[in-house]
């Protein structure tokens, strides 16, 4: 296993690889990724998360070797390996849609990596037993693996890239897509065991954020070719970078308002939340124009008037079973509440609604002010 | 609802029974008779298939036919498969190689032969006089190897494009995953077409191995136009000798006893072939 560093890397499908950049912004648009700087590090379990085009897959393609970027440099454990063919990387690479060889057993798919590298035959057996044994495969090993389920090819085709001993990193782009709903959990679970078990570096490539906050201790997120944050899934909740990353992760994501500093507090539109003297002092030497950011489990909610709350109507009410998920209106402005289901609120009521000061998170443009 | 269902079958269900069921079972009812024109028919029972199966002629234009099928099968699916291997992805030149590869598709079985016969003709043919400068006398007419190759070359012209196509066709829908799986996994290139390619082109492959069985089966119009069956009997494939015996013979029920069998024959040999190139694919259960 390695540490994975990209260096600069800009990519378009465009262009052939060079070394410098040209200086032309005409062409900027062509760019999926531009100047990307990422670390992975050794026995790390990573997750890639943003929505879809946003050059997740490109760079996990630029890992494995299967595309070579137009600019920048890949290192492994500070080797630099960009002009290297994907065989000679030993990467593992686990596919959105499983790929095995359908017309040959599981056994002889598993093998299939060692035969091709020459490796004794009795050495093929034992790695094979114990791969099998790792991804539980072991009772469907003389089956054709044309002939088992979604979720056992998809252990497949991870096996076969676990089953070479000089795996440098394995690489997840998407892996649970076509999984059954019943078997995602359980595989999702078996691939994060093999990860701790064999402490190898994984990056896991998602545009879900339920499974890369499960998934990683640490989690990047890209948007447009770019990184936006990197961070503990718990870093990501409570200290989001951007206001993208607020409403990306969480679900419901951040309500996001745009308000002006004024005098009396912070005014959204009708209402205006006072600021505590630090909050003020931290924020106005940003100009007046922000907006705010509070996490639907952090609006309060209430049925009666409380001092520092306003009134808002309640225009839609989902029950998720364990909470109730609460869209507020108020002159044309929405924000979602998260309450327990005890709540005795009714669609189309009114209720008050409170903005606790230690949730606020203030947002200047793309950045965080506080 | 059931009734209803038969009501909207019977149109497709009667243009069936005319086209197919109808003749074929007249065909068959002629084979059990004795019929010279002019004369009322006579019952045979299965005199003509006894009589048919101790048909030198017969049997010989039988195994004929069977080894002509085999060679076109050896020869035409790897050769049109290596062309759709070495065939571009995309661009102009794969424009104009479809195209070109659509031509002999195109042209009319009979003018084919027709084609190459004036190109086979020793006084006017293109094809004698090259194989003259290189110094072979070749004479179609009179050589049987020079008729059987020039027969088969004709087939492999007409026919390989349309196993190009075919295999082309099924290449582009085998996703890209799978061979950058085979490269991460170190495959050779030919352990690559081996397990990736071959096996997601079966379905593909079945198809182009049961049409050209079945069409060379039943070769006609081009040998009937270049050889007409000879020299002697060497090109007397079992179509020719069918309608030689249908058409031009003097008992009917003869020709309809061999029209019967040769169905009979291609049927069986289809389904032979069938079950042979669906099992292959799976011997996975061996480890």
């Amino acid at each position: 296993m390695a540490t994975i560093e990209l260096k600069k890397i800009s990519h378009s499908y465009q262009m052939e690889r060079c070394g410098e950049l040209p200086e032309n912004s005409r062409l900027d648009a062509q760019f999926v990724i531009r100047d990307l700087d990422l670390t992975w590090e050794k026995g790390s379990a990573n997750a890639l998360l943003g929505p879809s085009g946003c050059g997740k897959t490109t760079i996990l393609n630029m890992i494995s070797g299967l595309l070579k970027p137009t600019a920048g440099h890949i290192l492994y454990d500070g080797r630099d390996v960009t002009d290297e063919p994907p065989e000679k990387r030993h990467i593992a690479q686990v596919f959105q849609f499983p790929v095995v060889y359908d017309t040959i057993s599981v056994y002889r798919n598993l093998a299939f990596p060692l035969k091709n590298a020459g490796v004794p035959k009795a050495d093929i057996k034992r790695k094979v037993q114990q791969v099998a044994e790792i991804l539980d495969l072991t009772h469907v090993l003389e089956k054709s693996a044309g002939r088992i389920s979604q979720a056992e090819k998809q252990k497949v085709s991870l096996g076969r890239g676990i089953i070479r001993e000089d795996t440098v990193a394995i690489l997840f782009d998407e892996p649970l897509t076509v999984i059954d709903p019943k078997e995602k959990y359980v595989l999702r679970r078996k691939i994060r065991e093999v990860q701790k078990e064999l402490a190898i570096t994984t990056i896991y490539v998602t545009h879900d954020q339920h499974e890369a906050l499960t998934f990683a201790d640490q989690v990047t997120v890209m948007a447009n070719g770019r990184v936006v944050q990197t961070g503990t899934p718990a870093e990501l909740h409570s200290e989001p970078a951007s206001p993208f990353i607020g409403y990306f992760i969480g679900s419901p994501g951040m309500n996001l308002l745009d308000c002006t500093l004024e005098d009396g507090g912070l005014s959204c539109g009708d209402f205006m939340m006072p600021l505590s003297p630090k909050l003020r002092k931290a924020i106005s030497a940003h100009g007046p124009a922000f907006k705010l950011g509070l996490r639907p489990e952090f609006v309060q909610v209430s049925l009666e008037a409380k001092p520092g709350f306003t009134p808002w109507t309640v225009s839609l009410m989902e029950n998720v079973g364990v909470h109730l998920i609460l869209t507020l209106s108020s002159n044309g402005i929405k924000i979602k509440s998260r309450i327990p289901t005890q709540e005795r609120v009714s669609a189309g009521g009114r209720v008050w609604v409170g903005f606790p000061e230690a949730h606020v998170k203030i947002f200047k443009d793309e950045t965080r002010v506080y | 609802m059931k009734n209803r269902a038969w009501l909207f079958l019977t149109p497709a269900l009667i243009l069936v029974s005319l086209s197919a069921f109808i003749p074929i079972m007249t065909v068959i009812n002629y084979s059990l008779h004795l019929i010279y024109p002019g004369s009322i028919p006579e019952f045979f029972g299965l005199g003509n298939y006894t009589y048919i199966l101790q048909d030198e002629i017969f049997l010989e234009s039988l195994k004929r036919t069977f080894l002509f099928t085999l060679q076109v099968l050896l020869v035409e699916i790897p050769l049109g498969l290596l062309v759709a291997l070495g065939m571009p992805q995309k661009g102009k030149l794969l424009t104009v190689i479809l195209v070109m590869l659509g031509v002999p598709l195109l042209i009319p079985f009979p003018v084919v032969g027709m084609l190459w016969h004036v190109f086979t003709r020793s006084d006017l043919g293109v094809v004698p006089k090259f194989f003259n400068l290189l110094g072979y006398d070749y004479r179609p007419v009179e050589h049987a190897l020079d008729a059987w190759l020039t027969i088969l070359a004709v087939d492999m012209w007409h026919w390989i494009p349309l196993v190009a196509l075919l295999s082309f066709a099924g290449l582009q829908t085998i996703p890209e995953p799978y061979y950058q799986a085979a490269r991460i996994d170190g495959a050779s290139k030919w352990a690559t077409f081996r397990y990736v390619t071959l096996p997601k082109l079966r379905y593909v492959l079945i198809i182009a191995v049961l049409l050209r069985a079945m069409d060379s089966f039943s070769i006609y119009s081009e040998v009937m136009m270049i050889t007409g069956g000879g020299p002697g009997n060497t090109t007397n494939f079992l179509s020719l000798y069918t309608s030689s015996q249908a058409v031009g013979g003097t008992d009917l029920g003869i020709g309809a006893a061999l029209s019967m069998v040769y169905l009979f024959v291609v049927v069986l040999m289809c389904y032979v072939l069938y079950q042979i190139m669906t099992h292959a694919g799976q011997g996975g259960n061996k480890a």
